[in-house]
């Protein structure tokens, strides 16, 4: 009797294999079956711990090949998915990897029609398989036991699939000079350095409940996350709800997502969107928002504010914006800008260099007037002048940048550090910068020099010095101005 | 004054450093830690071709690397930045042997495929590099490390730093920030955009030249072999998104990037008042992606990416790039997926590379009918008004005035919670 013959007599072959990711035991027998010419609805195949034995086929011997048949031809591509898909779990996977081999000794081309059934269940196969080792490699964690020469690293994971043994080499490469385990419910795999061995089924007991670094690892995990953009879909897809029992990290993720919308707004509140997109449309306009501006410290004090004044007819603007650092006692008081001493000293120096004051617009780079109460001798309070922040100048220049916009000025000139950081965004030092103009981004120039006050508290000697610079760097600015008027 | 715990630190670094988009530990040289197996085996780490991510934040963001900074005090003030001197943030550091340190312990127990560094600009960019570069150093010649690391450089640095940093890490990295000049100058006014570009010339000379001495002598230092990378933001300035396509384009080009990162700007906590701005939707940045995509995969000029965009240079955020430019050029449509040459067929909205890939070689088998490509892609109702099969011919669908809504029906508008 032929094996041919007896393989069509027979209802079907029950071929045994070792374990459920035997796939070297699969291929031998499937090159046998083949030779013997045995069709794919003929042969069932069996696992330790999968399903039940096939009652009708138990106990036939498997056929013997002739000896003349011919070698069994497969593309690489097949036998390259086919070592994936055998780890799968679903238990059709050896007779899908057989038909797929019987149907290709017909039409060697089938691999590549990935429109064919079975072709694109082996795909899929081989990509879950691809992706649950891949899930394996990124979500196993190691608690540390033991330390100095009994440091070990053991970890506790739960694969989908048979892949335990076909991540060893994984593992094994990347902590090759670390003693470590990783226990499964299907196995386990022990490195000691220098030899990997597997041991068997193990539970969740096995492994250390816990290791001091998880409580530094968490705390990344929360920090790195960023609470205004909020993708808990995204997460999910990647990292599935039924890894977490394993992930020290997952544990904080329903607090985070529930915390992120709290913590946006509490962003939003500190800055970011503290102005809306559209400035106000005039200057009077600005003077009366800025009466209600609380948006830092220094517009909460209680204070009025003091709005810029001065030419706003364009037609008899000259182009000059003189912009001081913020309202003094004075000026609160009469609500409007260097009306003080050291606006005194400055219209002064004004007139002199010819800047015609009639013709430019008066401001500061912080409306609110910034103090600490004073307490003077035989009672009563005076209010001691206080430089704002660089956040408070940066704020309030929301402003001053509508100002602009609104007057268009050729020249801005600066009077000290806070209106130079207040158009340019930046701390500069003005004695270094001072007498040279400076592009701005509306296309105007910008000019820096000391403020006024600056010069009231020097004493004789060195006031005089710096009057002078004072005055020399005005008569630049009316230069330049004249020039740009053309 | 006391610092603040390690656990404290960590949590102000890296919350520090989570504006960076980048966490990719991909497209380095494979090694193991069995590789060259001297100093007794103590190695660590290895790296594959393609990166894994061992976790995900809730904002759907992969976690592949601890992305920490070294400091976050800083003495530049740039206004998007959380970091910036005029912040009131609370300050840590780290020393180069915690950042090494850390780094290990996490990636001991799996946590991480390896590290991110960046930093503040404390003392000088100069000092800051050489901190950078000796938590490095210490990584890979102390500690034997084999995985996977990103240096942020800083461009005003040394040139002669920025290629040490080449030797120790995988990748380096250089944000030009902002898309537009003008947007840097407002809003970085420390940074000067010739220093960066030039910064980057650095490092892609230094590779160049270090590909080619690999191709002569085989034991050659490798430098950066996951190449530089960039990060842009988006929607800080009045950048639009042809200007940025345009910008992207231009680095890939110039610089020979392996990436370039858009991140929408993001509120920050303290944040500069010279940001009146709303926050860009999400979704921008994705359609950014999605032209990057297009650009570096599908064979699209950066000219015909901006052709998708509107006359004001915006990409459209209810529908994807591809479809954008399709529904302009209908008359590049219906493509026969029996016959149309992959480039054609990489056109059609809907299909991907892995689907043109199924397609062409598929088609080698059979003539394909629509229930074929239908198996072969994600979804066939997308696609059918922009192919022939050999059972269907759209009845000049592409002319219908109405395509759009008939391929991507519009949603129901979420409306903004921080709407001003």
């Amino acid at each position: 009797m032929t094996p041919f013959r007896d393989a069509r007599i027979a209802d079907a072959f029950a071929v045994p294999l070792a374990a459920p990711d035997d796939f070297a035991g699969w291929r031998g027998q499937a090159r046998r079956l083949l030779m013997a010419d045995v069709p794919p609805d003929r042969v069932t195949w069996h696992m330790p711990g999968e399903g039940g034995g096939d009652l009708f086929a138990s106990g036939r011997r498997l056929p013997v090949p002739r000896a003349d048949a011919p070698q069994p031809r497969v593309p690489r591509a097949f036998l390259d998915l086919a070592a994936k898909a055998a780890l799968h779990r679903d238990e059709g996977r050896f007779a899908l990897l057989y038909r797929l081999l019987w149907r290709l000794q017909q039409r060697p081309g089938l691999m590549e029609d990935e429109a064919d059934a079975d072709v694109r269940q082996l795909h899929r196969l081989t990509r879950t398989v691809r992706r649950d080792m891949h899930k394996m490699r990124a979500f196993v964690r190691f608690r540390q036991i033991g330390s100095g020469e009994d440091e070990r690293y053991i970890a506790w994971f739960e694969p989908e699939h048979h892949i335990l043994r076909a991540n060893a080499e994984f593992f094994v490469n990347r902590f090759a000079g670390m003693r470590w385990a990783i226990l499964t419910p299907q196995g386990s795999l022990h490195w000691d350095g220098a030899v990997l061995s597997e041991g068997p089924p193990a539970s969740r007991a096995d492994a250390p409940a816990q290791d001091a670094a998880e409580e530094l690892w968490r705390r990344y995990y929360g920090s790195i996350f960023n609470p205004a953009r909020l993708k808990v879909g995204a997460m999910l897809k990647e990292m599935p709800r039924r890894y977490w029992k394993n992930l020290p990290e997952a544990a904080l993720i329903p607090e985070l997502i529930a915390g992120a919308q709290a913590r946006e707004a509490a962003m939003v509140d500190q800055g970011g969107t503290m102005f809306g997109e559209e400035r106000p449309g005039s200057l009077p306009e600005i003077a009366q928002a800025i009466m209600a501006c609380r948006r830092c410290p220094i517009g909460c004090n209680g204070t009025r504010a003091v709005p810029g004044e001065g030419q706003s007819d364009p037609a008899r603007f000259g182009g000059l914006i003189i912009v001081g650092e913020q309202p003094g006692d004075s000026e609160e008081e009469q609500g409007r800008p260097f009306v003080g001493p050291a606006g005194r000293l400055l219209r002064a120096h004004l007139e002199d260099a010819g800047l015609d004051l009639s013709r430019a617009w008066l401001t500061n780079a912080v409306k609110h007037f910034k103090f600490v109460p004073k307490p003077m001798r035989g009672g009563g309070k005076r209010r001691l002048h206080q430089n704002p922040t660089a956040k408070e100048i940066d704020i309030c220049r929301w402003w001053l940048e509508g100002e602009r916009a609104l007057l268009r000025p050729r020249l801005v000139l600066a009077l000290g550090a806070s209106a130079a950081r207040s158009l340019l965004g930046k701390t500069v030092s003005v004695q270094q910068v001072r007498g040279q103009p400076m592009p701005l981004d509306d296309g105007s120039e910008l000019w820096i020099t000391t403020h006024p006050s600056y010069l009231l508290r020097l004493n004789d000697g060195p006031r005089a010095q710096e009057e002078g610079r004072f005055a020399g760097d005005l008569r630049a600015v009316a230069a330049r101005l004249a020039e740009l008027a053309g | 004054m006391s610092q603040p715990s390690l656990i404290e630190r960590l949590g102000i670094l890296a919350d520090a450093a989570k504006y960076d988009a980048s966490c990719a530990s991909s497209g380095t040289t494979r090694r193991t830690s069995k590789d060259g197996a001297k100093g007794g085996g103590k190695a660590i780490g290895s790296t594959e071709g393609m990166g894994i991510c061992h976790a995900y934040a809730p904002d759907g963001r992969c976690i592949s690397l601890l992305k920490i900074l070294l400091t976050n005090h800083c003495v530049f003030d740039c206004h998007y930045c959380i970091n910036r001197k005029s912040s009131n943030v609370r300050r840590a550091r780290f020393t180069p042997q915690e950042v090494a340190d850390l780094t290990m312990a996490f990636y001991k127990r799996n946590y991480i495929e390896g590290l991110f560094l960046s930093s503040g600009i404390v003392k000088s960019s100069s000092h800051t590099m050489e901190q950078l570069i000796e938590a490095a150093r210490i990584l890979r010649e102390e500690h034997e490390f084999r995985g996977y690391i990103h240096l942020k450089t800083i461009p005003e640095a040394d040139s002669e730093l920025v290629t040490r940093a080449g030797l120790y890490a995988d990748r380096v990295s250089i944000n030009v920030e902002l898309p537009t000049l003008a947007g840097l100058t407002r809003l970085a006014p420390d940074k000067n955009a010739a220093t960066i570009e030039g910064a980057m010339d650095t490092v892609k000379a230094a590779i160049v030249e270090a590909k080619d001495a690999c191709k002569r002598f085989k034991s050659a230092p490798r430098f950066a072999p996951a190449g530089q990378s960039t990060q842009m933001i988006v929607g800080a300035d009045g950048a639009s998104d042809a200007d940025i396509v345009g910008k992207a384009s231009r680095l890939y080009g110039d610089y020979r990037l392996r990436r370039v990162y858009y991140s929408a700007f993001s509120p920050i906590p303290d944040a500069s008042a010279v940001l009146p701005l709303q926050r860009p939707p999400l979704i921008r940045e994705h359609r950014l992606y999605q032209s990057d995509w297009l650009m570096r995969f599908y064979g699209f000029a950066p000219e015909e990416v901006q052709q998708a965009a509107g006359t004001d240079g915006m990409l459209p955020l209810d529908i994807d790039p591809k479809l954008a430019w399709a529904l302009k050029f209908r008359d590049q449509f219906p493509v026969d997926v029996n016959r149309a040459p992959r480039e054609t067929l990489l056109r059609v909205p809907g299909l991907g590379t892995r689907a043109v890939g199924a397609i062409l070689s598929a088609r080698r088998h059979r003539t394909l009918r629509l229930d074929d490509v239908a198996r072969l892609t994600v979804s066939i109702a997308k696609l059918r008004p922009f192919i022939v099969t050999a059972d269907w011919r759209p009845t000049l669908l592409t002319e219908r005035a109405d395509l759009k809504t008939l391929i991507a029906p519009p949603k129901a508008q979420q409306l903004e919670l921080f709407a001003a």
